[in-house]
């Protein structure tokens, strides 16, 4: 394998997610908390929603993991704001099939950046770094 | 030692990944196996298969000779005084759960102290929290010093007469600590503390004498020292094991069953209940004999020079964190810089070299190295000067990869 490989798992806007990522910190006011861990690796996360009638109004997150998984969190959380908890849940769907080696169309979905993670589902040992955030807020949801 | 030759007994290591040739730099996870090794599983199940101990015809026989010749072979290899002392087990963790679950539970009570270390594995250290809940013993901690090590006057400090066990790792699977257990050992038996010992990183490395140690109980893996995963040892004083009760009961184990009652089998049977890891042990009775035609002091010799040798190179690295005491064993943890170990380890994956990312299974050690995670390099009897060089070039060309983002 060579680094172009490599590439494929770390584009430009995981980095970018990484280096700068979006919606780090805690939600003002009253939200629903949720915490999950990788017990394997070590990787946590804290995620906050906001929802109100059904919509989610805001999403924060905070943690401690390798760059697949921040990004990840970062991504989930800018992709899920403003849209309705069913089509949350479509979206982790289709993330999960995405690390499958699925074709997902993330267009339809609203959730283009999140394609960049796509790389991913040829690195199997890294598959679970990527799921964590959406796996949280899965869990959140569902409570 | 001409580790180069060793290399050709390990077929696994002959191969391409990623495009390169393997590295194979975690062998404190699971090492790889020789040819004896698996040519004598393959023989065992080619020839030999049968249940031990009850058969009368001749396969249960030659499979009752060469699982009980594995036992002998473990003795010898621990100067253990007696074969009743040494009981296969499924790895360490069984090990130590056995010792917890049987001599602990029944000998502790409240007020009493089982003293532990903080760089213990969770295999060494999730038990004796159970035990601490279920007893009501205390759990306490010696101190670690700045570089991971343990003094005995830290030790001397903390074992009081309450102690009732001393449970310690022989060598630390993260920071590469040896500790003295010898000298631990004595500070237990002064306070009449019996002391266990984690010897998954210990015995495949150096030599390792129980009865020169004097230490109560002794438990290490056979995957670990070249041998098939699923088996391991607990060894224990004879003394010790005669009190003890068995953890599983069925058959195997028993001497007399009546409807209500039942008597056990003597050592070391009572406590292998159920058809025993038969070709694991046979494995594992390949793997001592194929490491002592080595020879566990130039194991060691190699292994030191080796950790020499990569504390040395990746000293240079600029921004490399490095864990650990300076005298270690043959395992180098580090951080590069704020590159995670994971996506470290998975640059030096494309490049073929296997190193362990994670908590390496001792989550309070990490939290008093402060970091989450660690990468880390372990090395064996068929590692290399070539490896490390190629782990360095790996590291350079992981932070010039990541270095345009950090």
């Amino acid at each position: 394998m060579s680094f172009n490989n490599l590439d494929t798992l770390y584009r430009q806007v995981i980095m970018d997610h990484y280096k700068n990522p979006r919606n780090k910190g805690t939600v003002d006011g009253d939200a629903l908390t949720v915490d999950m861990n990788n017990p394997t690796c070590g990787d946590r996360i804290q995620l906050q929603l906001q929802v109100e009638d059904g919509v989610v109004q805001d999403a924060k997150f905070n943690g401690e993991g390798c760059s697949i998984s921040m990004s990840s969190a970062s991504m989930m959380t800018q992709a899920i704001k403003g849209k309705k908890l069913d089509d949350a849940l479509n979206m982790s769907k289709a993330f999960s099939n995405m690390m499958l080696g699925e074709d997902v169309d993330t267009e339809k979905l609203d959730m283009e950046e999140v394609a960049s993670l796509q790389g991913v589902s040829q690195f199997p040992a890294r598959i679970k770094c990527a799921t964590l955030a959406w796996k949280a807020m899965e869990k959140g949801v569902q409570e | 030692m001409d580790a180069n030759a060793i290399r050709e007994q390990f077929p696994i290591l002959n191969q391409e990944v990623n495009g390169h040739p393997l590295v194979y730099l975690d062998s404190s996870a699971t090492s790889q196996k020789p040819l004896p090794v698996i040519d004598a599983v393959d023989a065992y199940y080619r020839e030999d298969n049968s249940n031990v101990h009850r058969g009368v015809h001749t396969l249960g026989t030659r499979a009752t000779e060469k699982y009980e010749g594995a036992r002998e072979t473990v003795r010898r290899f621990i100067n253990a005084k007696s074969t009743a002392e040494v009981i296969f087990t499924r790895g360490t963790t069984t090990s130590i759960n056995t010792v917890a679950s049987s001599f602990a539970r029944a000998n502790l009570n409240a007020g009493d102290e089982i003293v532990i270390t903080p760089m213990e594995h969770h295999s060494n250290l999730i038990p004796w929290q159970q035990v601490a809940k279920v007893t009501g013993a205390t759990l306490k901690y010696v101190p670690m010093q700045q570089d991971g090590t343990v003094s005995l006057e830290d030790m001397r400090e903390t074992v009081t007469g309450k102690t009732k066990i001393v449970a310690i790792t022989h060598v630390s699977n993260v920071l590469g600590t040896i500790n003295p257990v010898k000298e631990i050992a004595e500070i237990a038996h002064q306070n009449g503390a019996v002391i266990v010992v984690d010897g998954a990183q210990g015995a495949p490395h150096m030599n390792v004498d129980v009865q020169d140690m004097d230490c109560d109980f002794y438990a290490f893996s056979g995957h670990k020292m070249c041998g098939p995963t699923g088996v391991g040892v607990l060894y224990g004083k004879r003394k010790l094991l005669e009190e003890m009760e068995p953890v599983e009961f069925g058959g195997e184990m028993i001497d007399f069953v009546n409807l209500y009652d039942a008597t056990w089998k003597e050592l070391p049977w009572k406590f292998e209940g159920g058809t025993p890891i038969i070709a694991g042990a046979i494995g594992l009775g390949a793997a001592i004999d194929f490491l002592n035609d080595v020879g566990m002091d130039n194991i060691t010799a190699h292994e030191q020079k080796l950790a020499d040798y990569t504390m040395e190179k990746l000293r240079t690295i600029d921004g490399i964190s490095i864990y650990g005491p300076e005298k270690r064993a043959a395992l180098v943890t580090f951080n590069l810089g704020d590159v995670h170990p994971h996506d470290a380890a998975t640059v030096l994956d494309a490049e073929g070299i296997a190193v362990r990312a994670g908590h390496h299974c001792a989550q309070p050690l990490m939290k008093w190295l402060e970091v989450s995670a660690t990468a880390r390099a372990s090395f064996y009897l068929y590692n290399t000067e070539e490896d490390v060089d190629r782990l360095f070039d790996g590291l350079l060309k992981t932070k010039e990869y990541f270095g345009d983002v950090f």
